[in-house]
């Protein structure tokens, strides 16, 4: 039976109407677990955004954080340990129709990934990516990572860990093409969920940091910033966030950043007593790898003949 | 294969006809003696001669000048008939000096009175130490039995331009066309092409040196050969195994290539950047081999089959994306060009190195297909119908060439086009209520699988053990049956192939296997073996993985049975080596485990191919053991 177009399209509007239809299975992360306020966050932006759950794939590597796309009621890809940029990038490229996201861990991003976090950014194909950033291994039952502060006590570390944590945003903020640089934190819903949406606003690889908390292994470190609601700074700008009244009134400190300024973005990031929250980097005007590489030569089969048979000819005997 | 020599008197000289002649042209790299010799195969081949170029290459970019080990050039075997690989010893060589042909000396790699046309500047040179070199060199060789032609190729050159290291390669050119007969006009054709993208001036120089060496050699040398073609009469194409694997490529219908460079694989994807960039075909080049893995792995899993192209070092950086293609039942298509191994090994040499850790590689049972092309046709249909078994069967295809075929040319008959090479446009149809993305069938473990883009597909694919709905299970029964599922695809796949054809005897004392680009150089030694009346014969496998049906009924026909092959096995004379000890080679293991037959191997790790002359003496001394 045919439907009409009107029905169809009311149809669609019905089908994504509702939070539930971007849920898939219960969330197996502890309770407390910042992933469940990452996750709250991005099926509100897909049921907001009216995104095609067939149309749109989460990729991840291994790690609590990297359970994600299974909760997700759309296409996802639960991929290996460091990997997910490459494989989202391989999605992306073949098709460039589709809405990619990208889980990953800190230990999945910053150490065994590392290589290919780096030049995700340089690539900066268009698609959100969300740094679940708990500071720990935490899958593999509390080993450092490299963005465990100095001191952390871990199984690896029982005398607490030895080098100077990795910041996640200097490095990405160092690469050539970066184009859209972003901190949240799990425990401010209000924020995390406009950065998550202006991440996926932005037409190029938008890296969202996201400091989340680990119960499990890591239940007091994040105490002195939940606590002392001075120490997160609130990044405002016209061309950025804009805070609301209620979040005024618990954060108040607050500074007005533009996020073309990547050298104030960079003074921003080199914070660590302070954890900015907002958008520390934006550029518009950085060209996207697939947009670049897809010729737009028509890939038909008299064409890819054509073409194949001039090549014989070159070598013909 | 012996020669046939019939001697007629050509106006006063004497031209000897030959069934067939190996000729080497080396100098040192970057003094043109590939194109001089990629020319006369070119040249040889339009006569209607069957040829089989190798390219000598040495290991280091630019080798200090005149040194032992930087000969660079191209060996080509010329016959009357279709050639199957690069033969014996060298038969005839032109040498820019004298050092880079000490190194193929002392590599044994002419044969023995071989006649050498060398480069006479040397001897008048200013510095003494390359005088008395030369000279002593020149000497030893005289005495060796070599049969060495002095040639002024500089001084002749400097006659017609200013730099003769430019343009002696030509020269040499047009003294090899008159040695073997060849039409002066073929040569001046092959200029033009060759030089086809330059001013018409330096086709003009080229060809002027080209006429000079003919010239030179009509009146100074007082031997001349002929090698009658024997057309094929069909329309053929000449080229290397990379270069056909990569039309390959274009001629399946995939999109997208991912690959990190790496020696000797990566002028495939040097051809691709070029020809397939023309129709929208990409290739990427990945930040490392992982990456350029897992990137052809997610290009797949959203769209049609993807390659990756690589070789040994960067095999096994792939290894453990590979077993989540196998897991998450994700077509792919990898191409591993093997070389020397393990580590960084020999890049540029010939090894089969890699076929166990091919079949048992990636952690777990990873079963996947495991393909063998024999020739350099082959690389090219390999890759059409991996792309076909991968997006079928959904699971991994890797193709196992080498650097043997990767850097050796054969012309053969020009394919033509099929559309139904071509991968079918992806599935983006909504998906019936109710189906699951994983659900084997009970017989071939086949599923069908669901790409994005298809409305009620949903479900996320994932390397843990999963169930039919692709949910994370750690079920003992599940897992039992995730497992059956991808490993009965092989079986399925096994039962449409076809048993290998015999070559040679269809019985008798005794049975050689190879796989890979063995087979030219074992068929003609099993082929001068039977006009000797031996009982001998041979198989290729082109399927090691699955392997082809009746091969343990072939095996049985024969009293003995012998691998050949260029990777590791123990010698059994060695002094600690026994029947509890050895190692045996790659193909030796599997066929010994999997059929129990009393399989025997014997390999050669040189980095060279196999020449037909060793495995003759090999099966002769099989044959009386
Ligand atoms: C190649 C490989 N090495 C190691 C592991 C083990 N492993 C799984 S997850 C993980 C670290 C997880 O930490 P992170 O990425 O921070 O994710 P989290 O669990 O904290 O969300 C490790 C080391 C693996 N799965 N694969
Ligand atoms: S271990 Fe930590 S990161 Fe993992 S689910 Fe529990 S709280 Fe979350
Ligand atoms: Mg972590």
């Amino acid at each position: 039976m045919k439907l009409s177009a009107t029905k169809q399209l009311l149809d669609l509007y019905k089908e994504q109407s509702a939070l539930e239809d971007y849920q898939s299975g219960v969330p197996r992360w502890c309770t407390g677990c910042g992933d469940n306020a990452i996750l709250t966050a991005v099926q509100r932006l897909c049921r907001d955004e009216g995104l095609r759950p067939e149309k749109t794939v989460f990729v991840s590597g291994i790690g609590c954080s990297s359970r994600f796309p299974h909760y997700m009621k759309t296409y996802g890809f639960h991929g290996i340990h460091g990997r997910a940029f490459p494989v989202a990038e391989g999605v992306k490229m073949s098709r460039p129709d589709l809405t990619v996201f990208v889980n990953t861990g800190d230990g999945d991003c910053c150490s065994i990934g590392a290589a290919h976090w780096i030049h995700a950014l340089r690539y900066n194909m268009n698609m959100t990516v969300f740094l679940h950033d708990n500071q720990i291994y935490g899958l593999t039952k509390k080993q450092a990572s490299p963005t465990s502060p100095i001191g952390t006590k871990s199984n690896t570390t029982p005398r607490g860990s030895y080098l100077d944590a990795l910041n996640p945003l200097t490095v990405s903020l160092g690469v050539s093409n970066v184009s859209f640089i972003a901190q949240a934190v799990d425990w401010i819903p209000e924020t995390l969920y406009e950065i998550v949406k202006a991440a996926y606003h932005h037409k190029g690889f938008s890296f969202v940091r996201i400091i989340q908390r680990c119960p499990e292994w890591l239940p007091k470190s994040l105490d002195p910033w939940l606590q002392d609601p001075e120490r997160v700074q609130l990044l405002h700008h016209a061309n950025g966030l804009q805070i609301s009244q209620g979040l005024s009134r618990v954060y108040k400190n607050q500074v007005e950043h533009d996020p073309l300024d990547i050298h104030r973005a960079r003074e921003i990031a080199s914070n660590t007593d302070i954890i900015p929250v907002g958008i520390l980097y934006q550029n518009r005007e950085v060209a996207c790898y697939e947009d670049t590489r897809h010729s737009g030569a028509l890939r038909t089969v008299e064409a890819i003949k054509k073409n194949f048979n001039a090549e014989l000819d070159k070598y013909s005997v | 294969m012996t020669t046939k020599k019939v001697t007629k008197k050509a106006g006063k000289k004497t031209c000897t006809t030959l069934k067939e002649h190996i000729v080497e042209i080396i100098s040192d790299s970057g003094e043109g003696a590939q194109r001089c010799g990629q020319s006369l195969g070119s040249i040889a081949a339009r006569m209607g001669n069957g040829i089989w170029t190798t390219e000598i290459i040495p290991a280091e970019i630019r080798p200090p000048a005149r040194s032992v080990a930087g000969a660079s050039g191209n060996r080509i075997r010329i016959g009357s008939s279709y050639i199957t690989n690069g033969g014996d010893e060298t038969d005839l060589v032109v040498a820019f000096n004298e050092q880079v042909l000490l190194g193929r000396v002392n590599a044994r790699e002419l044969k023995p009175g071989c006649i050498i046309l060398l480069e006479n500047m040397w001897r008048s040179h200013n510095d003494q130490n390359i005088v008395k070199s030369y000279t002593e060199a020149y000497e030893r060789l005289v005495k060796a039995g070599y049969k060495v032609v002095e040639i002024p190729m500089e001084e002749e050159c400097l006659k017609l331009t200013s730099n003769a290291k430019r343009g002696k390669n030509m020269f040499a050119l047009g003294i090899l066309c008159y040695i073997y007969s060849f039409e002066l006009q073929m040569a001046r054709d092959q200029i033009a092409l060759t030089f086809g993208k330059k001013e018409k001036s330096v086709i003009d120089a080229n060809v002027e040196l080209l006429e000079a060496g003919h010239k030179w050699a009509e009146a100074n040398i007082d031997f001349r050969f002929s090698i009658p073609a024997t057309p094929s009469g069909k329309q053929q194409i000449s080229i290397n195994g990379n270069t056909s694997l990569a039309l390959g490529v274009m001629a399946s219908g995939m999109d997208i290539c991912a690959m990190y460079p790496i020696t000797p694989a990566t002028s495939a994807s040097h051809y691709l950047s070029e020809a397939f960039e023309k129709v929208g075909g990409i290739v990427h080049q990945a930040e490392d081999e992982i990456a350029a893995c897992a990137f052809a792995i997610g290009a797949s899993y959203a769209g049609k089959c993807t390659v990756t192209i690589t070789s040994g070092p960067g095999y096994s950086l792939k290894q453990e994306a590979i077993g989540l293609a196998v897991m998450a039942e994700i077509p792919l298509v990898v191409v591993n060009v093997q070389r020397g191994g393990p580590s960084t090994g020999q890049p540029t040499k010939v090894e089969q190195g890699d076929l166990l850790t091919t079949i048992y590689g990636s952690h777990g049972d990873a079963p996947k297909v495991v393909m063998a092309p024999a020739t350099i046709e082959d690389c090219f249909y390999s890759v059409i119908t991996a792309r076909r078994i991968a997006e079928t069967f959904n699971t991994v295809v890797v193709i196992l060439s080498d650097a043997s075929l990767s850097s050796s040319q054969q012309p053969f008959d020009r394919p033509q086009f099929q559309e139904s090479w071509l991968a079918p446009p992806i599935d983006q149809s909504p998906v019936p209520a109710g189906a699951k993305p994983y659900d084997w069938d009970p017989v071939t473990g086949i599923a069908r699988r669901f790409i994005p883009g298809q409305p009620g597909g949903m479900h996320t694919v994932t390397g843990l053990a999963h169930d039919r709905d692709s949910h994370v299970a750690y079920d003992p029964d599940i897992n039992q049956e995730g497992l059956r599922a991808r490993s009965l695809k092989l079986a399925a796949l096994q039962k449409t192939l076809l048993p290998p054809e015999v070559f040679g005897a269809p019985k008798g004392d005794l049975l050689v296997i190879g796989w890979g680009s063995t087979k030219g150089a074992i068929e003609e030694a099993v082929e001068g073996l039977r006009a000797e009346g031996k009982k001998v014969a041979s198989i290729n496998l082109r399927f090691l993985q699955p392997m082809q049906p009746g091969i343990k009924e072939i095996m049985q026909r024969y009293k003995k049975v012998l691998t050949i092959e260029t990777n590791w096995s123990d010698n059994p004379n060695d002094e600690l080596i026994n029947e509890d000890s050895r190692r045996y080679s790659s193909l030796a293991t599997l066929l010994r485990s999997r059929y129990l037959v009393d399989v025997d191997c014997w390999t050669e790790v040189r980095g060279q191919p196999v020449k037909p002359r060793t495995i003759r003496q090999v099966l002769l001394a099989k044959l009386e053991k």
